[in-house]
């Protein structure tokens, strides 16, 4: 079984967020929802470099290690999925997200935050729903990868700095790719979300 | 120290048995492979899949079970790029857009604009009814009604002051086809006050390009420069103008390990992935290429046999550069001698090597010239007319090239033809139209050959005294086509401009600040049209390769397609006739189909004559035969064709010449898209030639130079015997007492263009490329101030030109300048402010404002400011700050982002924004509803005077301002 993951190529990424309006494009996610987002390092100084970022899918999600109510599972492809069903909003994992991932819809006046979402990798939702249902795409989204399809932000990515599909796939074309230019810095997060890094 | 509470329960091992009607094995091996970046050597990848998890491939939301979704392929409409868009649809509406991994331009990618396109036809801040200004309140009314009512004021205006007073700005977000259509109406109605973007974008590089080698107009492409060993990116940024660009350029760079130097006044996000970046004061950049050759030449490095074959005039060239010495280029352009002779090695020894451009090096009143220097440093280097080297210049609209090629422009008749009376005979030949009823539409024969008033002076005209305007009168009324205000510079004197129109028409598919920024009260028209995602045809990306799309979904709420508003402006005037005297139309739609038939049977002069729609469409459905470097396809139905059929395609269609993906390349034969200089400016100069010598296209029957292709050369050739009957028959009619005048460029039969051929020879000649080019105002180019310099000192010695009157309308360059540098104006705004693109926006970014995807990203209009600068004036990051500019007491109140970007004493501003004015926010003067997400002060009401002398373009990228902290 394949093992799903995310890898961002850092000295690809030209900050362009195709893969933030995909997301936004195949899932629908409001204003104010963020699933994916790039970051700048050294903006603007010699040295600058961008990565996009949103949940890793990590190994042994430390998300999923918090959560009071475990609403939040793994799939047997690694992707992590939660379900708005069981979630009571209460943020613990985004204070134990080393990514930034999860996002919470404001309710009322309070800070009261409303039920958590994040990407889902195109996966669905880990709700009752059925997979691939109408239902099941208004709670979280595309299901793509049910259809045989990688997660949108990859695959519209510009400059093919965002990979996903199976780990080894990725990580043999990242280290393909490093070997032919002669430089790379990293698979970055690797280390953090799947405690490994490609050797190259 | 995280804890795991309990075992997370591992679920959804099988999704297949949870979904109902699921298939198994639903991809096909082939996309499973183009998936998985195995194919294509790129993308992430499945992995290993049970087939029992797949079911039919569908998209987004998921579709309405039992109602069948079709996939359309259209074109994002945001860069020049070309990336095909792939849209779901079902029941009529839009639901899903899916990489497009067959296109060998783009190979499934987007950038953030590209990526959200789908919401520019879901969008509730579209247009979506016609619209008049009653006494200052937007007013619904029927489309019938807005015709009438316009049409009647624009033949009140055409019976008092003639036909020049009406303005007709077009779009280049039109199709070929509307664009043409739209041209050749404004011909029937009887101006050349005629233009579109372009005269803003790259207007200097077709004029500065053309008069060099030929055409005006990339001569590589995106993928070509995967082949490059040096990549100089001089006056661009695609990583934020053209993203998807990136794709190929970082590619190459990966691949062939190249030199990927980046000279721009800003550490952009493209220098950000140089291996080489050189900063650079805005405006200098004649000085640094001559820089450059300085030492190109002092050490030998130029390629010697190019230049005596294939150049004119590189000698005189070298007097110039000879001036240009480390030290002078130095204290002009700031530009250490050490970096720059890195450069200039490099790009001389590590060949080949490409030069890559945008509005950097256009937008200046020296535009012409900066790119023509641009052209002299390829020439003197060989580099161009070959593989992966030549002019990669980035153009900015999707059919931007298509819509200059096509004649939106005050200097020309379709496909460069030029306005002489010659000219005007051709297209009323193909048109089917007497020339007498022609130029009876027309106030006089003078003006018909007149080129008209550039776009950005459109105010200028509007406003200056009658007498000092080259028409009768000044012009009354303005009819907008899909084209911002905000793009223009001077906005202040813009505005007032607007006010004292009579008749202001708003055709787009977002409110634009046109219909803001004023305070008119009556006269005023918005006309609801679709975007291109609700229409049909061709069109032409940067590398002048036509890609044919289709309608995804109908003109939603009340929009119609450009080529329909046109053909009912068309009715109303009365010329609905001759205009589609050989186009069918159905319910007031010329089809674009037949539209295209007609630009063939005339477009003989740029090779337009080979892409016929069946050509193009059976393109657009074996795209993935292409190849990725050579965009050739190996096999299939469109084997040994090029992608797009890339202008010059010469011929008919019947003779199925490939096109010509690299220009002026000899190391082809013509058929196989091989070419050379064109001869475009006589045989002979002072004695010396102007043809090539010893260089010619392979396997080209004449193993030299040679003119431009005729009647009379061909019969000196003996091969006009080689001309069948019918072609014969349809030269004598052309030729009528004089055949032997008719030419490659005006026989309609295709006839000489097809013999010149099949001897291997290019219809347009085979001549050299002009160092100096004698018809501009610096033959050679000469590095001259920018009117508002921050270096009066250096205009004693490099002053604008003189005062002239171009276009039409007076250039006063000279006097504003000479009063800035009298005046000290330096001192009271000592930061240079320059202009450009971001990434989630385009052009003056109000549809892209109102796409909810995009306005997210970008929510504030900000200054970039060095912190050297801003801690001088007690600025913070993030902070409100006054920008005030040189002319108008003009001010912007905009957000400040310290950074390092820019050097110190520069400021920059990204001209996407509208809907503030001088510090007022001018959101309730749009119409209800539709006014976009985001707004922001608009940079060009800061930006100031200064014009190049030969187009035109407004100085845009070079002015001074002032900072203060509020």
């Amino acid at each position: 079984m394949a093992r799903m993951k995310f890898l961002c190529d850092a000295d690809r990424c030209i900050e362009c967020n195709a893969c933030v309006t995909a997301c936004k494009n195949e899932n629908e996610v409001p204003w104010g929802i963020n699933r994916r987002r790039v970051v700048t390092l050294n903006d603007g100084k010699p040295g600058e470099r961008s990565v996009s970022m949103a949940c890793m899918h990590c190994t042994d999600a430390p998300c999923a290690a918090v959560c009071p109510v475990s609403c939040i599972l793994s799939t047997d492809e690694g992707v992590v999925l939660h379900s708005k069903d069981l979630c009571i909003g209460c943020g613990y994992c985004f204070y134990a997200c080393p990514f930034g991932a999860p996002q919470y819809p404001q309710l009322g006046n309070f800070g009261s935050r409303g039920k958590m979402d994040k990407c889902t990798y195109c996966a669905g939702g880990g709700g009752t729903e059925v997979p691939g249902s109408i239902e099941e795409y208004r709670k979280y989204g595309a299901n793509r990868l049910l259809e045989g399809k990688l997660p949108l932000c990859a695959e519209m990515c510009s400059t093919k700095s965002l990979l996903a599909g199976d780990s080894e796939i990725i990580a043999q074309i990242y280290k393909e790719r490093v070997l032919t230019r002669g430089y790379g810095s990293g698979a970055w997060g690797w280390r953090t979300a799947y405690r490994e890094s490609i050797a190259i | 120290m995280l804890i795991k509470r309990e075992q997370v329960e591992r679920r959804r091992g099988s999704l297949a048995g949870a979904l109902p009607g699921s298939t198994s094995g639903g991809l096909d091996r082939r996309s499973f492979l183009r998936r998985s970046g195995l194919a294509a050597g790129g993308l992430a990848a499945l992995g290993t899949f049970s087939p029992g998890m797949l079911r039919t491939t569908q998209a987004g939301p998921p579709p309405t079970p039992g109602v069948p979704v079709e996939r359309r392929k259209n074109i994002c409409t945001h860069c020049s790029v070309g990336c095909t868009v792939t849209a779901e649809v079902q029941n009529g509406v839009w639901i899903g857009q899916e990489p497009s991994w067959d296109s060998p331009i783009n190979r499934g990618s987007h950038c953030s604009k590209g990526a959200s396109v789908r919401e520019l036809v879901h969008g509730d801040r579209r247009v979506k009814y016609p619209m008049k200004l009653v006494d200052g309140n937007w007013t619904r009314i029927s489309w019938d009604m807005a015709i009438d009512e316009i049409g009647n004021t624009l033949a009140a205006i055409r019976e008092k002051s003639g036909p020049d007073s009406v303005y007709w700005l077009g779009s280049t977000k039109f199709s070929n086809e509307a664009g043409y259509l739209f041209r050749k109406f404004v011909a029937f109605w009887g101006t050349n006050n005629v233009d579109c973007q372009a005269r803003i974008c790259h207007s200097t590089t077709v004029a500065g390009v053309a008069n060099t080698w030929g055409y005006g107009a990339m001569t590589n492409s995106f993928n070509d420069i995967r082949r490059s060993k040096t990549l100089l990116i001089m006056g661009g940024n695609p990583a934020e103008a053209h993203p998807v660009s990136l794709q190929h350029l970082l590619e190459g760079k990966e691949l062939n390990r190249a030199n990927f130097i980046v000279i721009d006044p800003r550490m952009t996000r493209t220098a950000a992935h140089a291996n080489d970046y050189v900063r650079i004061r805005p405006g200098t950049d004649i000085a640094a290429i001559w820089g450059m050759l300085w030492h190109i030449f002092q050490n030998g490095w130029e390629d010697k046999e190019f230049i005596s074959q294939r150049v004119y005039g590189m000698d005189e060239t070298r007097k110039e550069v000879a001036k240009w010495t480390p030290d002078e280029v130095e204290r002009v352009t700031g530009i250490p001698g050490e970096q720059l002779r890195r450069v200039a090695e490099k790009f001389a020894k590590d060949r080949p090597s490409t030069l890559i451009w945008a509005m950097g090096q256009t937008q200046h009143t020296v535009g012409t010239a900066n790119v023509r220097a641009s052209c002299t440093l390829l020439l003197a280097t060989g580099n161009v007319g070959g593989f992966g080297n030549g002019a990669n210049i980035f153009r900015g609209h999707d059919n931007v090239q298509g819509t200059t090629d096509l004649g939106l422009d005050v200097t020309s008749l379709p496909l460069y033809y030029g306005l002489d009376e010659g000219a005007w005979r051709h297209w009323c030949r193909v048109w089917g139209v007497d020339y007498a009823w022609v130029q009876s539409r027309f106030a006089s024969k003078q003006l018909m050959e007149a080129p008209g008033i550039a776009a950005p002076r459109w105010f200028d005209a509007t406003m200056l005294a009658k007498s000092s305007i080259g028409q009768s009168d000044n012009l009354r009324a303005m009819m907008v086509f899909g084209h911002n205000g905000n793009t223009i510079t001077r906005m202040p004197e813009a505005v007032k401009g607007i006010e004292a129109l009579e008749l202001l028409v708003i055709v787009d598919t977002v409110p634009t600040n046109w219909s803001s920024v004023s305070q008119r009260k009556n006269g005023t028209y918005l006309l609801p049209c679709g975007t291109q995602f609700e229409s049909s045809g061709s069109r032409t990306n940067s590398n002048r390769a036509l890609q044919w799309y289709d309608q995804v979904v109908q003109p939603i709420f009340e929009s119609k397609e450009d080529q329909e508003i046109v053909y009912l402006f068309a009715k109303k005037l009365g010329v609905a006739d001759q205009l589609c005297k050989n186009i069918a139309v159905e319910t007031n739609r010329p089809l674009p189909e037949d539209l295209l038939r007609e630009i063939n049977r005339g477009g003989w002069s740029t090779g337009y004559s080979g892409q016929s729609p069946e050509r193009l469409k059976r393109q657009r459905d074996h795209q993935g035969d292409f190849d990725l470097v050579s965009l050739r396809a190996k096999d299939g139905p469109c084997a040994g064709e090029y992608y797009g059929l890339p202008w010059p395609c010469w011929g008919t269609p019947d003779l199925n010449h490939p096109g010509t993906a690299i220009l002026y390349n000899n190391h082809l034969h013509v058929k196989d898209g091989g070419g050379a200089f064109r001869a475009r400016f006589g045989v002979e100069r002072n004695g010396a030639t102007l043809l090539a010598e010893g260089s010619y296209p392979l396997g080209s029957d004449i193993k030299d130079g040679y003119p431009e292709f005729t009647m009379a050369v061909l019969k000196k050739l003996g091969w006009d015997s080689e001309l069948t009957t019918p072609e014969m028959t349809v030269i004598r009619e052309v030729g009528g007492n004089n055949i032997d005048a008719v030419s490659w460029s005006t026989d309609l039969s295709g006839g000489i263009q097809r013999v010149a051929l099949a001897h291997g020879c290019i219809p347009y000649g085979n001549a050299k490329a002009r160092a100096v080019a004698w018809n501009l105002p610096d033959p050679v180019p000469v590095h001259r101030e920018p009117i508002y310099t921050p270096r009066p000192d250096l205009v004693a010695k490099y002053p604008t030109l003189p005062d002239a009157t171009q276009l039409r309308v007076p250039n006063i360059g000279f006097t504003v300048q000479k009063a800035a540098v009298d005046q000290k104006v330096a001192n009271r705004f000592p930061l240079i402010l320059t202009s450009g693109r971001l990434v989630d926006y385009e052009g003056g970014g109000d549809e892209t404002r109102a796409n909810i995807w995009l306005a997210e990203l970008r929510q504030d209009m900000f200054v970039e400011i060095s912190p050297a600068d801003a801690q001088a004036r007690g600025i913070s990051n993030g902070s409100w700050v006054w920008v005030t500019g040189a002319e108008n007491s003009s001010k912007a109140r905009v957000k400040a982002l310290v950074t390092e970007r820019v050097g110190k004493g520069v400021a920059f501003m990204p001209f996407h924004f509208s809907g503030w004015f001088q510090g007022v926010d001018q959101r309730d003067r749009f119409p209800q509803g539709i006014d976009p997400y985001v707004l922001g002060e608009a940079v060009n009401s800061i930006t100031t005077y200064g014009y190049d002398p030969v187009t035109n373009m407004p100085e845009s990228k070079v002015t001074l301002c002032q900072i203060t902290a509020i």
